[in-house]
């Protein structure tokens, strides 16, 4: 048993919790029987596959995968104690993250291609981009659910799903 | 502008839909043209891109020119595999726009221009997924696909298609998130998110290949897929969402949704894990199609049981997609299964839609919705008969409409891979068929008339003339949709010689079966 | 409860299956899993392109929004399209079109500050201050989304939360006296043909769509790196017009149930 937890659950530790979390959702979209519940439901088994993705994209010790470039011309100094000072625009400074502009660059205006930047120490930026969309997709979703669900209220009354199967076996198939 | 066509038939239906919501608000009489006009550009696009793909080979694009190294940019892909099925659908897009066309005087025609902004964005969302070649960029145009046929099935005034439409999506949203869900694990053990790279990573590397990340993903991904198809037991959403939608909203949907994800399934099967991996690694061949079986069973005897007709065309529609999904499935050595299920998407596509729009014609024109309403109504009307005809003569698989010979190439496919549990499906739901709509000729051709002056059932009075009932813009997709069902089937040989092509480079797999 | 119990057994046997694909993964934070760099028998490793190559291409520190506007552009035209068809679906939906006085019972929620004015004042001048605010903010998130985390999405958003402020502060009739319907429908599509334009002046200089690099001839930049740069900043106005008009729709349309009178 300690052996299943040593080696299944603990270096995926954060997969086990989305997984539940997904499984969570899941159980409420199917049985719960109120409309409302199962949108919360399905939102955060949504919730729980955008967190899966992001931690895909995760490495030990890197940091976010912004560059840290005040621009063309500060690349010819030798850097290091310059930049400490500098508060760059916009950016969370990580000290470990000065170190990849290192030494030589060619000068990007002849379209020169960025060696120096070593891709351990970043995170990995697809999953962050694939998500941004599904984040927006599910936003979507839920806006146009809650649509149908004020046009159901609007009609039957009530957003329980048994009481609107109620309703829907006593009256005649529209014609 | 021929390298351009794959943006081209996506282009055309975005841009025209930004236009109609631009301009459409303003003056209703503009969305139609606008409509006809961006679908009629995305339709020849189709036919070209077909033609060039015949010729030439397959179009690989890559949407803002990064081609190298594989997998950065998005690949736009046009192959023997969806070449027919883009021109499928921007028929099937261009008839049900013609059929929706309103008159002045007509109800509910205020949100027009916001219906044909919806109409535009759900065949560019059909035609992008038809020609994904990105696992990821699919997902994307799912959902908007998925999230424009939710509105257009609410957006009618009827109670039941509310309901249904909230059941359709909670369905629909697990189903594709089931999908992103599969693509995760897939892009987790493989690195890339482009299907040719998926496929090559899994055949080179049987490391990755033979892990249980990849079964799971699979199953997913193929869970995903059968929710948006409605396979047997995922096919509760289909009858409420398609019966009690609004009449131009269930002629676009029913042809096009079903089919375009079992052509997503085959391109996951063949395109990303490949055939050997399918067939020979999973072996699951058997089980598939023991499904498939109770799926084509389960569907005919409940459309059997409905008195409602677009119920029962919607009950079809679930036996149609145990075809395809069975005949996807068998794994015979000479790929007769793959070709048939290939061919009957095409030609489900065209019985489909010709059957919706006679029964749109009968309730929206006719006023019978149900079976029994439709008494004596084919004698008075005999374009709408003629088209209904032959719509149920090509589901019940009468030569030469093209039902007979997907029922052959799948038939075909069951014998030499000895799946006889199919075989016998397929001629058991035929039979079914056939009770189904010799019931319904008969009630039609031989039923008393209604009487003069006013229905029992109808609101309309008794007909004097055909066109009293039916307009040009409606009868006109039902018959050069049942002309194509017809030539569809006739030129059948040339059609699977073409569609055979994608099986050249497939290893002849089989499921062991005797 | 028969339900209950089928959903349990549902659940557990997915969460299963789920864990079961779990059990070879690569470990959590290793950077040398297949989709951190790229596994034996593929290509080469795409995100090891990203962050290499990705700012010798575009000229944008931020590598995330490189990789959603140029290099996933076509995904991020969808995305857009995705919450430009969520608004026009709950628009068909839910919006009453028929013209008609509004009811004595909507009267009465818009006017319901009315006995309460310490109240209305209070908030009324905060979001008087706040609003103007927090637009410039959000044109500050949209345009310096190349070197900060930001772009398209979060500004827009930011963006029609700061008229739905307005909506919630005062009342739905004072903010849709500032964003009438006719032009926040408008401006979503506009927003969706700007993305559009960018990518089809691309195919008329005789590029494939969304290849930016060719508007170099057309934006005077030296280099096809600056004219990607700039190309993005376009396409994420874009972006942000689309979505906060709709962010503003879908508010206006939900909490007035589509009658567009009353409002929270």
């Amino acid at each position: 048993m300690s052996e299943f937890i040593e080696n299944q659950i603990s270096p995926y530790f954060n997969f086990w919790i989305y997984v539940i979390l997904m499984m969570i959702g899941l159980w409420a979209v199917i049985a719960k029987r109120n409309l409302i519940k199962k949108l919360i439901g399905l939102s955060i088994f949504q919730t729980a596959i955008i967190l899966f993705y992001v931690s895909i994209g995760v490495k030990e010790g890197a940091t976010i995968p912004i560059l840290d470039h005040h621009g063309p011309a500060h690349h010819e100094e030798t850097e290091e104690k310059a930049d400490h000072g500098k508060p760059a625009p916009g950016h969370v400074a990580q000290n470990g993250a000065h170190h990849e502009h290192g030494e030589t660059h060619d000068d990007p205006h002849h379209g020169g291609k960025h060696h120096a930047i070593d891709p351990d120490t970043m995170a990995n930026p697809l999953p962050h981009v694939l998500m941004l969309t599904a984040i927006v997709v599910g936003v979507s979703t839920l806006g146009v659910a809650l649509a149908i669900s004020q046009m159901i209220y609007k009609e039957f009354g009530t957003l329980e799903e048994d009481e609107i199967l109620e309703k829907l076996k006593t009256e005649p198939l529209h014609d | 502008m021929i390298d351009q066509l794959p943006a081209i038939i996506v282009l055309a239906p975005l841009i025209g839909a930004m236009i109609t919501g631009l301009a459409g608000p303003g003056d209703h009489r503009v969305c139609f043209p606008v409509v006809l006009c961006s679908l009629s550009i995305a339709l020849v696009a189709a036919i070209a891109a077909a033609v060039q793909v015949f010729t030439t080979g397959t179009i690989d694009y890559f949407v803002g020119g990064w081609e190298e190294p594989l997998g950065i940019g998005i690949h736009l892909r046009i192959d023997a595999l969806n070449a027919f099925l883009l021109v499928v659908i921007g028929i099937v897009a261009l008839l049900v726009s013609f059929f929706s066309f309103r008159r002045v005087g007509d109800r509910n025609t205020e949100k027009t221009p916001h219906f044909y902004v919806l109409f535009q964005l759900l065949c560019l969302g059909v035609f992008g997924i038809t020609i994904a070649g990105d696992a990821f960029n699919l997902f994307v145009l799912v959902e908007v696909s998925s999230l424009t046929s939710y509105a257009l099935i609410a957006m009618g005034s009827s109670r039941r298609g509310s309901h249904a439409a909230f059941n359709y999506l909670l369905m629909g949203t697990t189903g594709a998130s089931f999908y992103l869900l599969g693509v995760g694990y897939l892009y987790l053990k493989t690195g890339t998110l482009n299907m040719q790279g998926i496929h090559e990573v899994l055949a080179n590397n049987t490391t990755v290949a033979q892990s249980p990340a990849v079964t799971i993903a699979f199953i997913f991904i193929l869970v995903g897929i059968w929710i948006k198809m409605a396979f047997f037991p995922l096919y509760g959403w289909l009858p409420n969402a398609y019966s009690y939608a609004p009449s131009s909203s269930a002629c676009l949907l029913a042809p096009l949704m079903t089919k375009v994800s079992v052509y997503v399934m085959i391109r996951a099967m063949l395109g990303v894990f490949g055939a050997e991996w399918v067939f020979v690694h999973l072996g699951w061949s058997r089980l598939v199609v023991l499904l498939a079986v109770v799926a084509i069973l389960a569907g005919s005897l409940l459309a059997l049981q409905q008195r409602e007709i677009k119920k029962m065309l919607c009950y079809l529609i679930v036996a149609e997609v145990g075809y395809m999904v069975g005949g996807a499935w068998l794994a015979d050595e000479n790929h007769w299964g793959l070709t048939g299920a290939l061919y009957h998407i095409l030609a489900d596509a065209m019985m489909t839609l010709c059957l919706f729009v006679a029964a749109g014609i009968f309730s929206k024109r006719l006023g019978a919705t149900r079976i029994d309403q439709l008494e004596g109504f084919f004698r008075h009307t005999p374009l709408t008969a003629a088209g209904f005809t032959v719509g149920a003569l090509a589901m019940i698989g009468v030569p030469p409409t093209c039902g007979f010979f997907s029922k052959f190439y799948l038939i075909r496919g069951g014998i030499e891979s000895g799946h006889w549990e199919f075989v016998i499906a397929l001629l058991l739901s035929s039979i079914v068929n056939a009770i189904l709509f010799f019931r319904i000729f008969e009630i039609g051709f031989f039923g008393k008339s209604p009487p003069e002056g006013h229905g029992q059932h109808s609101s309309f009075p008794a007909p004097k003339s055909e066109l009293a009932h039916a307009t040009g813009t409606t009868l006109l997709p039902l018959v050069v949709s049942a002309i194509l069902v017809v030539l569809l089937g006739v030129f059948n040989g040339q059609v699977v010689s073409l569609i055979r092509i994608a099986f050249e480079n497939l290893p002849a797999v089989t499921s062991g079966l005797p | 409860m028969v339900t209950k119990l089928t959903a349990t057994i549902a659940v557990l046997f997915t969460g299963g299956l789920l864990l079961y694909g779990v059990s070879d993964f690569p470990g959590f934070g290793d950077p040398h899993s297949p989709a951190n760099a790229g596994v034996e028998g593929g290509g080469p490793s795409i995100s090891q392109y990203f962050i290499e190559e990705s700012y010798g291409d575009t000229k944008v520190p931020n590598l995330v929004t490189s990789v959603l506007a140029d290099y996933r552009g076509y995904d991020t035209l969808f995305e857009t399209v995705v919450i430009f068809a969520a608004g026009m679906a709950i628009f068909a939906i839910l919006r009453v079109l028929e013209p008609g006085q509004p009811r004595p019972d909507e009267l009465h929620e818009s006017t319901r500050y009315s006995d309460g004015d310490h109240t209305r004042i209070i908030v009324g001048t905060t979001c008087r201050i706040i609003v103007p605010l927090a637009q410039l903010f959000a044109l500050y998130v949209v345009a310096h989304g190349h070197h900060s985390p930001g772009g398209g999405f979060q500004g827009g958003v930011i963006l029609g939360a700061s008229f739905i402020m307005l909506a919630v502060a005062h009342d739905l009739p004072a903010a849709l006296r500032r964003f009438p319907e006719k032009n926040y429908l408008g401006l979503a599509c506009v927003g969706v043909l700007v993305y559009t334009a960018f990518g089809v002046a691309c195919q008329l200089l005789d590029r494939n769509f969304l290849d930016y690099g060719v508007l170099e001839k057309v934006l005077f930049t030296d280099g096809p790196e600056m004219a990607r740069s700039h190309s993005m900043l376009g396409v994420e106005i874009g972006v942000a017009f689309t979505v906060a008009a709709i962010m503003f729709a879908i508010y206006a349309n939900l909490s007035s149930r589509g009658r567009l009178h009353g409002g929270l």
